[in-house]
């Protein structure tokens, strides 16, 4: 397709977009009661998906004295850090290392593996629909049915590959390396989609290689693919729980485990809870906001493209 | 910063019938106009085009194909598909943990599993929580939804806002949850002591039903802005046409929804469901956090019981065959949900 063909088409779509929310306007007339209880419906609806994130963070700065009281007071006396401080000291710090490390090495590797991959099933077709259909239905499948199998796996490995073991970084980057994989290469191969073939094909006219297209043409126009599927992976490995907490004890654990490490107290640690959570929220929330163009195509695995 | 594909999608041919377009649901005046639906869990729809192959050495092409494809598809092999094999040749067997003699057993183990009540009790409670939060999140998320689709202002500025949950780490979501739920110094039995007297005190992760209720209730907490986010962008994706025309006729809010609105976004609605029905069966973090299944093992859900079976009783042959009864049964709801909502949506 060429450019400014593409170009006028984008234009046209823009236009009926633009003109959508008018349209549904005036579909409706407008009436004062009706307004009023819509905005307080939609004000509830804020209060009730916010009001759980400020507890916990509020939370994070309370003192005991402040939270295992009844009535529980809503804005803490006197704000402390002191939760942040022990928390990391004791655990924090190493849980956090861990889950940097664990979640940025399986982002990078199924990046790199999903991508070429995703090119291959995207220009030269490769395996066919069945392939591709099958590579999905890899994701499709409950993480709980391949618990038992990996323990057993990880200890019989890890007694010639120490670092691909039971409590190890590795065995966890591995795992989580291959459940990215299957919607790494579901997105990025309807990104690659969109980038124009022509611009290959002349590339490889002019004495390019397969490879060399790949990088410096198909690769830089999917770019924005790139970084919305990146954080997606990287957000699934930061957050996973059930792998974590089976296959660590003590030296690879991540953040969400030493964070379940708390559930067992009543109230007594919950200032530390809260102190680990807020750290272990905080990246993925910076990230989310850094790519929510792309939400509604990566929760759906490109089910709706956005 | 990267505001929409370079490039539109080149246009399928040989396709199904012109999908309705769709935003983001952030911003109308932007909105991605390359969009289109596709029939995700159906890639058939999208492959069977006969693609635009490059220059004809196609032997080379395959043969280049595979080299790219082959890291991804070892890794797979090896962390994907192997496991699972094993995963059945441990269901033929007796694999106890604590004993050395791994005996093959034939099909006892599925055998004793279907006559397991803890088994069904666990799948009652998944199924349960599965439906009748997916209901909820369906039902409020439409709502919200529809309430916010003709305010493009307003929504810009919302739905960061109403998206924050879906970005909790779940395992955080779950402590927060426990926090409010607790009976003494909870937030949840202050308000409600606030407005039925201080005699009151439900211990929510205490007994079975409120338990249940607690995990459904923290799940679409979680998982109505997802929804939301979904039927916001399909509902916007609608064509102002058919919404004039239908004023014209005068349609009122009701008709315009039944009529016009949930059919032209079936297919969304569809797929969005079948994710969410996926994604909320896997329910583990939260029975961790709340309850570890008690009083007794009321509250255990699917997963969490095959973990205890497999780390806390060593089972792993028993483990592994109730797992595969759970991927079979989950397949075949998946592919009659498919066959009855998806394939055929597309048509009709």
């Amino acid at each position: 397709m060429r450019a400014d063909v593409a170009e006028a088409q984008m234009a046209q779509a823009a236009t009926i977009a633009r003109d959508a929310p008018i349209a549904h306007r005036s579909a409706r007339r407008k009436r004062p009661f009706l307004s009023i209880l819509r905005y307080s419906t939609l004000l509830i609806a804020a209060i009730f998906f916010l009001f759980p994130i400020f507890w916990i963070v509020v939370m994070s700065f309370k003192l005991p004295s402040d939270y295992l009281t009844r009535p529980p007071v809503w804005i803490p006396n006197e704000p402390t850090l002191n939760h942040y401080r022990t928390v990391m000291e004791t655990k924090g710090w190493a849980a956090l290392e861990n889950s940097v490390v664990i979640a940025t090495s399986a982002t990078a590797l199924s990046l790199i593996a999903g991508t070429l991959a995703a090119y291959s099933l995207a220009r030269l077709n490769t395996g066919g629909k069945h392939f591709a259909f099958w590579l999905l239905s890899q994701r499709m499948m409950p993480p709980v049915v391949l618990i038992v199998p990996y323990f057993l796996m990880l200890i019989d490995i890890g007694e010639h590959v120490s670092f691909l073991g039971l409590d190890q970084r590795g065995s966890l980057i591995a795992i989580y390396t291959v459940f990215n994989l299957p919607f790494i290469i579901w997105l990025m191969r309807s990104y690659f989609d969109g980038v124009p073939l022509e611009l290959e094909e002349s590339a490889m006219v002019d004495g390019s290689t397969r490879i060399g297209v790949f990088l410096k043409i198909a690769l830089p126009l999917a770019l924005p693919g790139l970084i919305a599927t990146g954080t997606f992976a990287f957000i699934f490995s930061w957050t996973e729980f059930l792998f974590a907490v089976v296959l660590t004890r003590t030296n690879a654990v991540t953040l969400p485990v030493a964070i379940a490490g708390f559930s067992g107290s009543q109230g007594s640690n919950w200032g530390q809870a809260s102190a680990l959570a807020v750290v272990a929220t905080a990246p993925i929330f910076v990230l989310s906001l850094l790519v929510q163009r792309h939400f509604v195509r990566g929760l759906t695995l490109g089910a709706v493209r956005g | 910063m990267w505001r929409r594909d370079p490039f539109p999608p080149p246009r399928r041919r040989g396709g199904t019938r012109a999908r309705p377009r769709v935003d983001t649901g952030v911003d109308p005046g932007e909105m991605d106009e390359t969009v289109e639906f596709v029939a995700a869990p159906d890639p058939m729809q999208r492959t069977n085009i006969s693609k635009p192959s490059g220059p004809s050495f196609s032997g080379r092409n395959r043969r280049d194909g595979w080299v790219l494809v082959f890291p991804a598809l070892l890794l797979i092999l090896a962390m994907g598909v192997y496991p699972l094999l094993y995963s059945l040749f441990l269901a033929f067997h007796q694999w106890d943990l604590q004993t050395p003699a791994t005996p093959f057993i034939g099909l006892d183990n599925f055998r004793a599993a279907l006559n397991d009540d803890r088994l069904w009790s666990a799948l009652k409670n998944t199924w349960v929580i599965v439906i009748v939060g997916i209901c909820f999140e369906f039902i409020i998320g439409l709502g919200l939804a529809l309430l916010l689709v003709d305010l493009p202002r307003l929504k810009r500025f919302v739905v960061p806002i109403f998206i924050l949950p879906v970005m909790m780490v779940p395992i955080v979501v779950g402590l927060t949850w426990r926090m409010l739920w607790d009976n003494q110094y909870g937030a949840i039995n202050h308000v409600l002591r606030m407005i039925f007297g201080d005699g009151l005190n439900i211990i929510w992760l205490g007994q079975t039903n409120t338990a249940i209720i607690a995990m459904i209730i923290t799940q679409i907490w979680q998982w109505t802005p997802f929804m939301f986010v979904v039927l916001l962008a399909a509902i916007s994706a609608v064509s102002p046409d058919l919404y004039e025309a239908a004023a014209l006729d005068g349609a009122n809010f009701w008709n315009t929804l039944k009529d016009i609105t949930l059919p032209s976004i079936r297919h969304i609605i569809a797929v969005a469901i079948l994710f969410r029905g996926l994604d909320a069966f896997k329910i583990f973090d939260l029975v961790y956090i709340f309850t570890q299944g008690s009083p007794g093992t009321t509250t255990e859900t699917a997963s969490w019981y095959i973990y205890r079976l497999g780390f806390q009783f060593f089972r792993m042959g028993y483990a592994s065959a109730i797992s595969y009864l759970i991927l079979i049964m989950l397949s075949i709801v998946a592919t009659i949900y498919v066959a009855a909502f998806i394939r055929e949506g597309g048509k009709a």
